[in-house]
């Protein structure tokens, strides 16, 4: 593995007796979009200033590139790094100067300058508005420039903070989109703190889940989303079916569980009589009605219930099941459920793959 | 009304023919007021931003005291820069009472507090996630001062305007500490009161006219740096 870029080496943040971040290693590799999740209040914000050498940690190391971080001498390495924020935080002064403030603020010439800035604005398609004031811009536009004048300083680390969670939906989607060609672009290494679980799946080629300033889970963004390490990351990750079960049978890697309302088929090494917590994130779930032939598939696990509850869910429907005493959550698209022609209290029956149940062992 | 008809044609004409006493007195105000000045930002700016940026144990008195001193009588603070310049004060050897340099001293009591608080007000406007982004991109500490007092120009320039507002109009401490001395510390406030005083008045609106202007000059030109909206680049450090 390459040498980490950044490591947080048993952070510690204390804000007098609350301690709003423990961190006990956390690295940021090179070329990796590191996202950081968590509700708000979890410390993501403490988290990368202390990483961007903003805000000095109460105890514990900061490493870059191996090297521990002496923090009245920060700023060289502060200006290897950019930080966007979610408020643009733009000076009094027109477009391109703030794109090309930290520039200017490292001593470049005019004409050096401008030659970096230009094809970043061009890039954030804000070049046509160079000479406006920045105060007169829009919520998207100011945002562009917030990120023009970061990517300009062509940063070995790139830290966001929420950097759209402040913008109305068609203008924070074209941004996103953007951002994520550019990142793959220039594979620019960078730490994406947000509390949007879609923009942590988006860009995040790692997840970092952060609950009440403790590191939950670190690892690759598709094994955090589908094996949570316990229920408060599974339920943040958008875990929303939680069974509590008991081993009946197990034997080579496949195991037979039963719950309240039934019984199914899981993978994994466990012993009977072992307690388990089935998890199942809700697009993993298929519905059918009882005796229809569509569920004649791969799937293993069948489960009869009924409707508890139907809630438009963006381009989804939502559908809450009580399974006998256990409640699953499924998503259904608009066709199948007009197909289904789904009310509350009626019969169907859920499926679902062995794979797809994520166990976790109980204390 | 004759009476302010007739003063103010001899005064507009004491004003074209250049009157040498007028004048001096003039300059005098300019000097000691604007020395003042001067002075009351050095220390007030950075005691303001201080203010504004940190906290420490007793950080409300102070601010609390800055705010009192905004409002200091200037009868009470030529009273008390008299008693420590006087002959047996505690600064009695410097000799300093009845000379320029005394009003000097007695004007920054009255403007430093109005400058160090008008900053503190002039940086509280900012974002105070302002400070984040700016070194978040680079900024070390002295650029990152020099950008929030750009970023707070507007405001702090009134506190200019109301540091230099507050002494050039202010007659109680000079009067006391300076003692009206012709040619040595008359300044415009304390000849307008002596001249109407005696009852001369086409010389004290002639004085007071020329406070008027200078008192609009200032305000003028610093209004319109105000508004001219510029921004120059800091030296990087």
């Amino acid at each position: 593995m390459a040498e980490a870029l950044l490591t947080l080496q048993r952070v510690l943040v204390r804000y007098g007796d609350a301690t709003i971040l423990e961190v006990p290693s956390l690295s940021v590799r090179p070329g990796e979009v590191l996202a950081v999740i968590g509700p708000n209040g979890a410390g993501k914000s403490t988290l990368l200033r202390v990483m961007g050498l903003l805000e000095q940690a109460t105890k514990g190391k900061v490493y870059f590139h191996g090297e521990e971080v002496v923090q009245e001498d920060a700023l060289p390495l502060r200006r290897r790094m950019a930080s966007v924020f979610q408020e643009p935080l733009l000076l009094n002064a027109s477009v391109y100067e703030n794109a090309a403030l930290g520039l200017k603020l490292r001593g470049l010439d005019r004409s050096s300058a401008e030659q970096r800035v230009l094809p970043w604005m061009e890039r954030l398609g804000i070049a046509h508005l160079a000479r406006r004031p920045a105060r007169s811009l829009s919520g998207g536009e100011a945002q562009r420039t917030s990120l023009a004048r970061a990517l300009v300083l062509d940063p070995e680390l790139l830290l966001l903070d929420e950097p759209f969670s402040a913008l109305d939906p068609p203008t924070r989607e074209g941004l996103l989109l953007d951002l994520e060609s550019i990142l793959r672009e220039t594979g620019i290494t960078t730490v994406f703190v947000t509390h949007d679980r879609d923009e942590a799946f988006m860009f995040g080629d790692r997840v970092a889940v952060l609950i009440g300033g403790r590191l939950l889970q670190v690892g690759p963004t598709a094994e955090v989303f589908a094996q949570p390490v316990n229920e408060e990351v599974a339920h943040f990750v958008g875990v929303d079916t939680k069974i509590s079960a008991v081993v009946e049978t197990a034997a080579e890697g496949l195991a037979r569980v039963r719950f309240n309302g039934g019984r199914a088929e899981v993978v994994g090494n466990f012993q009977p009589g072992e307690r388990v917590l089935l998890c199942l994130r809700p697009e993993d779930i298929t519905l059918g009605l009882p005796g229809s032939e569509d569920l004649k598939s791969s799937a293993r696990n069948r489960l009869a219930g009924r409707v508890a509850k139907i809630t438009p869910w963006g381009s989804h429907y939502r559908v809450a099941l009580d399974c006998g005493g256990s409640r699953l959550v499924a998503f259904i698209t608009r066709p199948s459920f007009l197909d289904l022609e789904l009310r509350a209290r009626d019969e169907v029956v859920a499926s679902f793959k062995a794979t797809a149940v994520h166990v976790l062992k109980r204390k | 009304m004759e009476l302010i008809w007739e003063g103010t044609k001899q005064a507009l004409w004491l004003l074209f023919t250049a009157d040498p006493e007028i004048w001096a007195i003039t300059w005098l105000s300019l000097q000691v007021s604007g020395t003042a000045t001067a002075v009351s930002l050095l220390f007030g700016i950075p005691l303001g931003i201080l203010l504004a940026m940190t906290r420490f144990p007793g950080w409300s008195l102070s601010v609390a005291l800055v705010n009192t001193g905004m409002g200091l009588p200037p009868v009470v603070v030529g009273l008390f820069v008299s008693i420590f310049l006087w002959r047996n004060g505690p600064l009695g050897f410097l000799e300093l009472l009845y000379s320029p340099t005394a009003m000097v001293m007695a004007q920054v009591i009255i403007a430093f507090p109005i400058v160090a608080g008008l900053t503190v007000a002039a940086f509280q406007t900012l974002n105070p996630n302002l400070r984040l982004q700016l070194l978040g991109i680079g900024a070390s500490r002295p650029q990152l001062l020099w950008l929030l007092c750009k970023e707070a120009r507007l405001p702090l320039l009134a506190a200019v305007m109301a540091g230099f507002g507050g002494v050039i109009s202010e007659v109680g401490a000079s009067m006391m500490v300076g003692g009206n001395i012709r040619g040595q510390t008359r300044v415009l406030t304390t000849a307008t009161v002596l001249e109407t005083g005696k009852g001369n008045f086409e010389i004290a609106i002639a004085l007071g006219l020329i406070l008027l202007l200078i008192t609009f000059a200032v305000n003028y030109l610093l209004t319109h740096i105000q508004q001219r909206e510029q921004l120059r680049w800091p030296k990087p450090s």
